[in-house]
């Protein structure tokens, strides 16, 4: 079957510091993220997985190398085009902190769209809150929510716009085992069910058993990739990755 | 827990320095308004020291005040034969007659006034032989050019006084009599300076002593002054004592100590008044600098809560806390203060320049920074840093340990309810003290109306996050309408910590409290003169000097003759005590002046016989006199009884008492019309009376002819020029709260430093990310200038009220100006969201979101 790219990061890098102090976060990674696909982003502390993330959802420039996002290399537009575009074609979710403690979870949610002074596609909308299943507690504030509530209140508003794809970075490490499954499984049924492309970083094995693909990251460069995974075939994975580069 | 504070200190020096710049600002004005006055006295002291000589002899003076010395001319004179006399006394060593003339003028080259209405132009006389000096034993008159004149139509000139008003030595100068003739044309033969530091800008003219006794004394040969020069060895009061036994009765023989003691507390009861005026300006900024204080420590407070927290688990008591804010405070209070001190410095001279400008030449004298200065500015400064911040520390010492491991944390905070009551209490008790000064027969009305406003304004400053809510809930419907999402979050943002937000206002509020009710006043009084002059001014014309200074009763006679002139009725201001009371009354000729104006007599007729005077209704009433009374009228001369003849309604035109003009006489005070009213004969064109006037004035450049219009608007200008000096100073307190809002504005953006970061990532632009700062900055401005105006009105109309009676009849609202208020707040809104907002814009989206 032939998948089409929705993103795609070519060659990147990126350095932190000077001297003795220099970190290569980025060394030459190229990924290729397919669309309606679900894939998960692992590697050691320190590998670079944020940073790859941060470059690929327009949040941050690589040192060299090019991103694309569709047919799009982000290269080349200026801040206002960069704007425009996270919030058009991206969508994200934090670990944390997530959401405007001044506005309501509905507010939240459509805050993209009210930026760009759009109205919601109502029958999206009324998908999107189903699937998350917050339709009893849109009117509350983010205080008066669980970590786990405001985390799908965060997918939900990462998804209303209906962007090209979504990146989450550990969406799930603040969160217990329990409200992680409720995020995870709402971030498959988007997959499933509307076609979302997303890309998630996650240390947790069970958490990228949810996905298409695992893309194994070590020292700022791509060295792994599994499909289909389980926990198990995650885990014997990732011994085996850090055996390989001596973690 | 010290180093804990000075790394504080040092990691938020921005925010510390903007706090600060409150207390600078506040001390700034405080110490340079110190260091000014205390400049002017010395440079009045070194006058007052340097112009005595060791004895004078002057006619007696009773307890003469301030205002009715400047209001009052001198007529009482001493004969020159009494010289010889004192000259002949063993402790003796020589003795003079001194000539001191006011009332004069020195026209320019451009034909303008010298000094105008600012400093005082002084006639002397050269003295028969060579002048006694002073009681230092210096000469007081350094000569520069030429020599002291000799014969009448030769004048010396002071050298400043010569060089502003473009003369030089040969020069013909014109110079203005308060006698005749009005206009004298005198040789410039001397140029000198004044031993004793400068003159404050005074003029003086020396003429030969014929001349000034033609001029000021009434041709007679006497003098104002004996000045006596004591023997080498005799003190000052043994001269004094034996000159006393052959001096005429009624006056009085003085050593130069106690002259120049005299003179220095006059000019301390007149600096008293100045030094007032700028320290409540002061105070004002001061108290609006301790708002943003507080704002600011709360602030700082909360954003490190989660720090403090960890240090009371770590084992930090709360003294230690509380302690290390205050420590904080202490350390800004000093700065602040020393960079006040600084900046007082820079403002004294600047006020030094400007004052120069209205006359008052201080360049003889440098800046007096005295230790008293010193120590208040930095004891103020100190103290209203700290206690700003003592209840923010107390909350930071409220942060529970455990707050460490929260995420959100909300500070303890006092509840709104107890604010609530001791704002009503407040308000209660300022709205009763207004509404009793401004309705109730209370004694100081002025007292209890000024009580009135402090205790609202403290209200409004307490309740002002309850009252913020409702008008906050409007912006953010409006906001919503307009700006979309942009405006909401802008509105939420406003209203998420209200205490905040109306704190910020409240700064704005007293600022604008004030110069509302100050322009309130300002139209008011302008509406009040307007309609007393449509009242009153029943004469088509009148004549007047241009600084209010009685001029030579020649003039009168003059136009009386100008074709077309029907009646003119002569008046001259004076001023005196009635049972104790200070008040300011005119001098007329009774059936003149009825010729001219029409006065309402609510008992009783206008006064004519000698020793008799009329009441206005106010002025009857608070000395608790009426027709058929006697009153004692006490002059720096003495005091004489005059019987009550009637009581008239008040007047602006008459002012507090209508005395004949013998009473003038009688009270030793020099004859010269201050005003002279003139009606028209019917039919003739007012043109042509006017310019016939005018012709018959002559090139006098200190008598204006006025009519209605131009009357008025002579009177309102004068208004009008003390309400633009005061919006300058109120305008001070202003700059504090636009300080006070950039302050809380930065200090949001970096406290919601994720949030600006959040939005950023999920689609809002840089251009509406500004917005939404300045929009906020908006409404707290707007809020504060709701705030402030409403409080403004009620103050302007409590005032108006409580000097109904004293010349404010009317009560007049400057709607286009409030408005004009509310429209600079806006902008002021605008202007201090521009720096935050800009540092908001360019927060980096991802160390936003990381949270570093
Ligand atoms: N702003 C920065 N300045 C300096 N070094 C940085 C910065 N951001 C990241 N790094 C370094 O770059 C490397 C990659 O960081 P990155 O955050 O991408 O790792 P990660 O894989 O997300 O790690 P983790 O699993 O802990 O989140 C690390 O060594 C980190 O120290
Ligand atoms: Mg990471």
């Amino acid at each position: 079957m032939e998948k089409t790219v929705a993103a795609h990061a070519h060659e990147l890098t990126k350095t932190y510091g000077k001297g003795d102090a220099q970190v290569r976060a980025l060394d030459g990674v190229s990924i290729e993220i397919y669309e309606g696909e679900f894939t998960a982003v692992m590697g050691p502390s320190g590998s670079g997985k944020s940073t790859l993330m941060h470059c690929m959802a327009a949040l941050d420039t690589p040192d060299s190398g090019r991103v694309t996002i569709g047919s799009t290399t982000l290269a080349k537009l200026d801040d206002k085009a960069l704007t425009v575009m996270r919030r058009e074609k991206l969508g994200f979710i934090f670990q944390a902190f997530n959401l405007v403690p001044t506005l309501t979870a509905e507010e939240n949610i459509l805050l993209p769209l009210s930026i760009a002074g759009k109205k919601p596609d109502p029958k999206w909308y009324a998908n999107v809150i189903e699937a998350v299943g917050l339709a009893d507690r849109l009117k509350h504030r983010p205080n008066e929510m669980s970590g786990g509530q405001a985390q799908r209140v965060a997918c939900a508003r990462a998804l209303v716009s209906r962007p090209k794809i979504v990146f989450a970075d550990e969406p799930t490490g603040n969160l217990d085992s329990t409200s992680g499954a409720e995020v995870l499984s709402f971030l498959r049924r988007s997959v499933d069910e509307f076609g979302q492309t997303i890309v998630m970083v996650t240390h947790d094995p069970v958490a990228a058993s949810y996905t298409d693909r695992v893309v194994y990251l070590a020292d700022g460069r791509v060295v792994s990739e599994l499909r289909h995974p389980t926990a198990e075939k995650v885990l014997e994975r990732m011994s085996v990755v850090q055996r390989r580069i001596g973690v | 827990m010290r180093r804990v504070t000075w790394r504080n200190l040092v990691a938020r020096k921005v925010r510390l320095f903007l706090s600060a710049f409150a207390i600078v600002l506040g001390i700034a004005f405080l110490s340079g308004s110190l260091v000014f006055t205390d400049t002017i006295g010395e440079s009045f002291d070194q006058i007052a020291y340097g112009t005595v000589t060791d004895v004078a002899v002057r006619p007696e003076t009773g307890n003469g005040d301030a205002i009715a010395m400047s209001v009052n001319r001198e007529a009482r004179s001493i004969p020159a034969s009494v010289i010889d006399e004192i000259s002949a006394l063993p402790g003796v060593e020589r003795a003079q007659g001194a000539v001191n003339g006011g009332g004069l003028f020195v026209v320019k080259k451009n034909n303008r006034l010298l000094g105008g209405t600012g400093a005082p132009t002084i006639a002397l006389n050269a003295g028969r032989g060579e002048p006694i000096p002073n009681a230092a034993g210096d000469q007081m008159l350094k000569w520069e050019q030429g020599t002291a004149p000799v014969k009448d139509g030769e004048i010396a000139l002071d050298a400043r006084s010569a060089e502003v008003a473009g003369y030089a030595l040969g020069d013909t100068v014109k110079i203005a009599l308060p006698s005749d003739p009005p206009i004298l044309k005198a040789k410039l033969v001397g140029i000198f300076g004044f031993t004793s530091g400068g003159l404050a800008g005074a003029t003086l003219v020396l003429f030969d002593d014929d001349s000034a006794q033609k001029y000021f004394l009434d041709g007679k040969d006497a003098y104002s002054v004996i000045q006596v020069e004591a023997k080498v060895g005799a003190t000052q009061r043994e001269v004094a004592d034996q000159v006393a036994k052959v001096i005429p009765e009624g006056t009085e023989s003085v050593t130069g100590d106690s002259v120049a003691e005299e003179s220095k507390d006059l000019f301390d009861q007149l600096l008293g008044f100045l030094n007032t005026f700028l320290l409540v300006f002061a105070g004002i900024a001061l108290v609006v600098g301790t708002f943003l204080i507080v704002n600011t420590f709360s602030i700082l407070v909360a954003q490190r809560s989660r720090e403090l927290a960890l240090l009371r688990a770590l084992g930090a008591s709360r003294r230690q806390v509380s302690s290390s804010v205050l420590t904080e405070a202490f350390v800004i209070g000093m700065i602040g203060s020393t960079l006040g001190l600084a900046l007082g410095f820079g403002l004294a001279m600047l006020l030094k320049v400007l004052f120069s400008q209205f006359g008052l030449d201080l360049s003889g004298t440098s800046l007096v920074f005295q230790t008293r200065t010193i120590v208040l500015a930095y004891a103020v400064g100190v103290l209203v840093t700290m206690l700003a911040a003592w209840i923010p520390a107390r909350r930071a010492a409220k942060v529970p340990p455990v707050a460490a491991m929260r995420d959100e944390i909300a500070m303890p905070e006092s509840s709104l309810r107890w604010r609530l009551l001791i704002a009503l209490l407040f308000g209660f008790a300022g709205a009763g003290a207004m509404a009793a000064g401004s309705w109730l027969d209370v004694p100081r009305p002025i007292v209890w109306v000024g009580a009135g406003i402090f205790g609202v304004l403290m209200a409004v400053a307490l309740g002002s996050p309850i009252i913020a809510t409702p008008v906050l809930a409007v912006f953010g419907a409006i906001y919503r309408v307009i700006y979309r999402s942009v405006g909401k979050l802008a509105a939420q943002n406003a209203r998420r910590n209200p205490r905040r937000t109306a704190a910020t206002a409240s700064a704005l509020m007293i600022g604008l409290a004030l110069v509302t009710t100050m322009s309130i006043l300002g139209a008011s009084i302008n509406t009040s003169i307007d309609k007393g002059v449509e009242r009153e001014f029943s004469a088509d014309f009148i004549v007047q000097n241009v600084s209010g200074q009685p001029f030579s009763p020649e003039i009168s006679q003059k136009i009386t003759a100008v074709p077309g002139v029907d009646a003119v009725s002569p008046a001259q201001s004076i001023v005196f005590k009635a049972d104790g009371t200070q008040v300011f009354a005119s001098a007329t000729d009774a059936e003149q002046f009825a010729e001219v104006f029409e006065l309402s007599f609510a008992s009783g007729e206008a006064p004519t016989a000698d020793n008799t005077i009329a009441l206005s209704e106010s002025m009857a009433e608070s000395i608790d006199r009426t027709t058929g009374d006697v009153v004692e009228l006490t002059f720096s001369s003495g005091s004489y009884d005059a019987t009550v003849t009637g009581v008239y309604a008040d007047s602006n035109v008459v002012g507090q008492a209508l005395v004949p003009l013998s009473t003038v006489t009688t009270a030793g005070i020099k004859r010269g019309d201050t005003s002279l009213a003139i009606n028209a004969v019917d039919g003739t064109g007012t043109r042509t009376v006017r310019a016939n006037l005018e012709r018959a004035v002559g090139d006098n450049p200190t008598i204006v002819v006025q009519d209605k219009e131009s009357y008025a608007e002579a009177q309102r200008s004068q208004v009008n020029t003390l309400l633009y000096l005061i919006y300058a100073l109120l305008g001070l307190a202003i700059v504090i709260a636009v300080l006070g809002i950039i302050n809380t504005l930065a200090l949001s953006v970096i406290e919601r430093t994720r949030e600006i970061g959040l939005l950023r990532a999920v689609g809002l632009t840089r251009p509406q990310l500004r917005r939404m700062v300045r929009l906020e900055s908006v409404a707290i401005a707007i809020l504060g200038a709701v705030l402030g105006i409403g409080a403004g009105l009620l103050f302007g109309v409590a005032l108006q009220r409580s000097f109904q009676n004293d010349g404010i009849s009317d009560l007049a609202i400057p709607t286009g100006s409030l408005a004009v208020f509310v429209l600079v707040s806006a902008l002021v809104g605008v202007l201090a969201a521009v720096l935050p907002a800009r540092r908001a814009a360019k927060l980096d989206v991802l160390r936003a979101i990381t949270g570093e």
